[in-house]
């Protein structure tokens, strides 16, 4: 449990790191290092050069950004979870920060880092996909932003080339009701099962998302449908494991994902509508 | 204040712990200590076709690199690991050998070994080892070995063990109830990982083992063999560790690799399992698949209980033996005045890890087993389940109760106990009628309950030193080991009530073997029993030493003197006494040869064990169920258990409640995952889930001292493992009341998607 040799490098700013990047092949970014690092002692990744990012505090915001709010790449759960603006114009992001891991790990995980990992059991891309967010990338040739939707593309996945930073996530305020449900078997593993819930100016427009159901979080398009056709949540709730293959590991098997799914969504779905 | 049996005294172990100035076996640092690396099969079975060190032995840093042709051309024979406890002629073909030479067996046995100037080195190094393995098909179901592809020219079943009495009830008895019941496999998890630090004193051509920490006379006698040294040459010490659960200190392929190494480089080498290599190298347990019955009549009345049953061994036998099948046969039938009984135990080996005891060895097994058959029977015949068990349950005018059966090649004799009334204590604090409120507005709750025999004390014997120096310090010393459970403590608090003094007078020093020439080390809740008495018994004669010298200085006779405050003094003479710090001074060398006596007051005894004792107890448990996801929260746990005597009741309550935890991990959480080539699944904390206090219940002990032993002079029995036993038997009864369908969980841990959606 001991990582191969590598070399390391600290990043002062965005566009250092992106610099950084370009001058090493086969570097990896580290920020809070709680996904990388496992996977280094595991040898499952041998990198050759860390990037540091974690001293970039400019990069660890989070900030009102008029309709919309935006949040840094490496603000830890920690700070997020405790956050007023979020908590008042997005509790989404503070709750399921919350939920992640343990102490140590909120302490020292990034929203980024999450984000850009791609892990299909992480709780965090699924909210930024209920949430429609965006996402701002810099990369040699300057900055884009790119939809959730569009940027989890299968597990560890993501569409950031190997030369760019992910820097901020933007996210809308939201002042309707809201839910992200966790099964887990322990107050601190990750998600059998998560679904966000988001609602929009109705129950007939809610956006609803699915943790560890599949290769990337999945919107969970038959229950939205069914809503904006009308469907009461707990008809709708029904559809909610529809399309969907999740994997079986020790955490649960794919039957019992696809078992719970549309308990979790109703349930997710309730709360949603009573906050 | 000075320290009595019987009070509740706060762990004397605590404050270095709590400081971090206790030495564990990976704090330990030698001058010239180098590190050592496994390179372990990747693959569960195969055969080995090469491994490549040529590579690894030109890395920086490297200072050898061995596989096993090293070890047989140094030796001229491949060391066998030898089993210590319940050895059969029928285990000795699948010994496990120190390190792989043709054959793999398991992912994780040893295949080569690296030392380097350090951990990092020795890492890389082991990376460039090319490991070739002809792959073979691996052996996963237990049930199923015998007609896998043999590991063993053998065959897959070592040996097969039978147990029974009375006459044959399964023919025609009014009520059988068969099923199939097993338990998974996991295991006792250290906070620390096992490691050791084989020191080479040039000086004296001599290995110094420190963290050697369980039965480190048998470990070290062990590697004397191995490597053809006398014992006298080897000095095992013991260091700090973060609990042992009967997996950890035990003699493993690295406890002889790493002497080896350091007997080779004439220099000290140093080890730590990394906690990879503990879930795929460290001694798993539990797993059983039991065919099982039983018998009775319509009125509640068990007539008999009948159990064919598959365990595996693992890939190899190691320092058990068969100890874990033949303590589930032993221990099936429980508490309960059974007529008949027949128990066939199959050993199979299995590409898997080797297995061993794990806290509460074949109890928690064979209780889960007879006690899911008993709640079954009660539901077959309409009974409340408390009420089949009281008329069943072995009564006091029946002790001492034999059974016609062996275990651990002892005849079986329930000393004493008064069973019924253990029940009754904790039906009575469980309280059934706010669970049976809350079943009634259509909560899916419901309580659970499993009795219980557990076993301490075993034998052969153990020693006991207390010594008492010139200043007034008491200094004691005994083979067993501290492996967290508060031995220190224990002992202290043994000796203090003898002598009349505080805790803090005590000193006990850690096991080292040079110190300690007899001893046998700490398991099967057997130190409080065995060292304590033998601690008991060595303070007495030190007692009586002081006495006679002090009666002959005080010119009164010894019957005259009565112990107080760490001295003696004569009765209604206050004045009148010595301590026995001055009595310890007092007899110096000279003063000691003029008076025909030895010098200073110290005494050994050993404590022998003629009858082993059976601890017994009740667990019950309230368990609510999420209906539609299955998840399972378990509310209350009550822990009924007869110590006989407790030395220190929060030292018996601690043991209890973290024995019922891991019973819990057991029920709930823990498992080794394989999949069906053999690989394992499960070799991180992200996936072997102990559970934590987040998922610890309310936890209420109803610790009785109904039934002293008369096996020893203190009457204490063994509290080691008595929390864990009956947990998952009384976490399952809960569910099944919950959900209203007795008998729907039959293996553990309970898989929660047979609960979802299950209705009442
Ligand atoms: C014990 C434990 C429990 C956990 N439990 C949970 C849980 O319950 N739920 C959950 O969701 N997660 C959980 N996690 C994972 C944790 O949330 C992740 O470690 C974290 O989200 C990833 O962030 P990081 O800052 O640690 O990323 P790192 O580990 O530093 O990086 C992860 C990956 O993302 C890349 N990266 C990081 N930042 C950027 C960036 N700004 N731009 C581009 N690439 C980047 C890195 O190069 C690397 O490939 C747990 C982790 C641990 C160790």
């Amino acid at each position: 449990m001991i990582p191969a040799p590598f070399d390391y490098e600290v990043a002062e700013s965005a566009e250092h790191a992106v610099e950084l990047l370009g001058q090493h092949d086969d570097a990896k970014l580290l920020a809070g290092g709680h996904s990388l690092l496992p996977l280094m002692k595991l040898r499952l990744a041998s990198p050759s050069v860390l990037i540091d990012i974690g001293r970039v505090s400019d990069l660890s915001y989070v900030r009102d950004a008029g309709d919309r709010i935006a949040i840094g790449a490496l603000t830890c759960y920690e700070d997020a979870h405790f956050d007023e603006t979020l908590k008042s114009s997005c509790p989404i992001v503070a709750h399921a920060a919350g939920e992640v891991g343990d102490p140590q790990v909120r302490n020292r995980g990034t929203i980024g880092g999450s984000v850009a990992h791609g892990d299909p059991a992480s709780d965090i891309p699924t909210i930024m996909l209920a949430l429609n967010a965006e996402f701002v990338v810099r990369g040699p040739t300057g900055e884009r932003t790119i939809a959730a939707a569009d940027f989890f593309k299968g597990v560890f996945e993501v569409d950031l080339a190997p030369q760019e930073i992910l820097t901020e996530m933007r996210v809308p305020k939201t002042s309707s009701g809201w839910s992200y449900l966790k099964f887990h078997h322990r107050a601190q593993d990750w998600a059998t099962v998560g679904v966000a819930v988001v609602l929009g100016d109705g129950s007939n427009n809610a956006s609803v998302a699915l943790t560890s159901m599949g290769e990337r979080p999945l919107r969970a398009q038959g229950v939205e449908e069914a809503l904006a056709a009308g469907e009461d949540p707990a008809s709708a709730a029904r559809r909610a494991a529809e399309g969907t293959n999740p994997v079986s590991d020790p955490m649960g098997s794919s039957e019992y994902r696809r078992q719970i799914a549309p308990v979790l969504t109703r349930r997710a779905l309730e709360e949603a509508l009573s906050r | 204040m000075p320290a009595k049996i019987g009070d509740s005294l706060r762990r004397v172990e605590d404050v270095n712990l709590i400081r971090g100035e206790a030495i564990y076996a990976a704090d330990v640092r030698v001058p010239g200590q180098l590190s050592a690396y496994i390179v372990r099969s990747p693959v569960p079975h195969g055969t080995i076709v090469d491994v490549d060190l040529e590579d690894a032995r030109s890395m920086p840093g490297v200072v050898a690199a061995w596989r096993a042709a090293d070890v047989i051309g140094d030796l001229g024979y491949m060391p066998i690991i030898q089993p210590r406890v319940s050895f059969e002629e029928a285990v000795v073909p699948y010994l496990q050998p120190v390190i792989a030479h043709d054959r793999v067996r398991y992912a994780g046995e040893p295949v080569a070994l690296i030392v380097a100037t350090d951990r990092y080195a020795a890492e890389d190094a082991g990376d460039a080892v090319f490991v070739d393995v002809d792959p073979l098909d691996a052996v996963i179901s237990c049930a199923h070995a015998a007609e896998g592809d043999a590991l063993f020219a053998e065959g897959n079943e070592i040996t097969v063990l039978h147990a029974g009495f009375g006459p044959p009830v399964f023919d025609d008895a009014p009520i059988i109830i068969q099923t199939e019941l097993s338990t998974t496999r996991h295991s006792g998890v250290p906070m620390e990982t096992r490691g050791l630090v084989v020191e080479f004193d040039g000086a004296t051509d001599s290995l110094v083992v420190h963290g050697s920490t369980k039965v480190p006379h048998s470990n070290r006698d062990q590697l004397a063999i191995h490597l053809g040294l006398s014992p006298a040459r080897i000095r095992m010490k013991e260091t700090a560790v973060g609990g042992g659960f009967g997996v950890r200190g035990e003699f493993y392929p690295e406890d002889f690799l790493i002497a080896w190494a350091a007997l080779r480089l004439r220099q000290s080498v140093g080890w730590i399992e990394d906690r990879r290599e503990h879930f795929l190298a460290t001694n798993q347990s539990r797993e059983q698949f039991h065919r099982a019955a039983i018998a009775g009549d319509e009125e509640g009345r068990i007539l008999g209980l009948r159990s064919e049953f598959w365990a595996d061994m693992g890939a190899y036998v190691r320092t058990h033996g068969i100890r874990v099948p033949d303590l589930t046969l032993s221990m099936l039938p429980g508490p309960y005045d059974i007529g008949a009984y027949e128990g066939i135990g199959h050993c199979v080996v299995t590409n898997k890890t080797p297995t061993a005891t794990y806290r509460a060895p074949g109890r928690f097994e064979s209780c889960f087993v007879r006690e899911r058959l008993i709640d079954m029977y009660a539901a077959r015949i309409g009974m409340d389940r408390f009420e089949v068990r009281r008329r069943n349950l072995i009564r006091p005018h029946q002790m001492p109760f034999t059974r016609e059966l062996q275990s651990t090649g002892e005849p079986v004799v329930y000393n004493e106990g008064n069973y019924p009334k253990l029940l009754e204590d904790v039906v009575g604090r469980l309280g059934t009628q706010e669970v049976d409120r809350r079943r009634a507005a259509g909560e899916r709750v419901g309580v659970g309950i499993a009795m219980f025999l557990e076993k301490s004390g075993l034998g052969p014997w153990e020693s006991g030193a207390v010594t008492i120096a010139p200043q007034g310090s008491v200094i004691v010393r005994s083979g067993c080991s501290s492996v967290g459970q508060g031995l220190r403590t224990v002992l202290s608090q043994i000796a203090a009530d003898v002598f009349d003094i505080e805790l803090c007078d005590v000193r006990v020093e850690m096991l080292d073997t040079n110190y300690t020439t007899y001893g046998t080390g700490s398991y099967a809740s057997r130190s409080t029993a065995t060292a304590g008495s033998a601690v008991h018994m060595a303070a007495q004669e030190v007692l009586e030493q002081a006495r006679n010298f002090a009666a002959t200085e005080l010119e009164v006779e010894p019957q005259d003197l009565v112990v107080r405050s760490g001295g003696l003094e004569v009765t209604g003479a206050p004045d009148l006494r010595l301590s026995f710090g001055e009595i310890a001074t007092k007899l110096d060398p000279v003063t000691a040869t003029k008076r025909g006596v030895l010098p200073g007051l110290r005494a050994e005894q050993f404590f022998h064990v003629k009858k082993l004792t059976y601890p017994y107890g009740c667990h019950a448990a309230v368990v609510r169920i999420d209906e539609e996801t299955g998840e399972p929260r378990v509310e209350r746990l009550i822990l009924g258990y007869d110590v006989g005597r407790a030395i220190n009741p929060m030292l018996v309550e601690g043991q209890l409640h973290g024995g019922a935890l891991q019973g819990l991990g057991g029920a709930l959480l823990e498992r080794f995952v394989y999949d069906a080539e053999g690989n394992p699944l499960v070799t991180s904390f992200m996936d072997y889930l102990m559970p934590t206090c987040a998922e610890a219940p309310e936890m209420e002990t109803v610790v009785t001292e109904d039934a002293p032993t008369t096996t020893n002079p203190l009457g204490v029995k063994g509290v080691g493992e008595g929390g864990l036993t009956g947990v998952a038997a009384a976490v399952a009864s809960a569910i099944d009341h919950a959900i209203g369908a007795p008998g729907t969980v039959r293996s553990l841990p309970v898989d929660i998607s047979l609960l979802a959606g299950a209705s009442r």
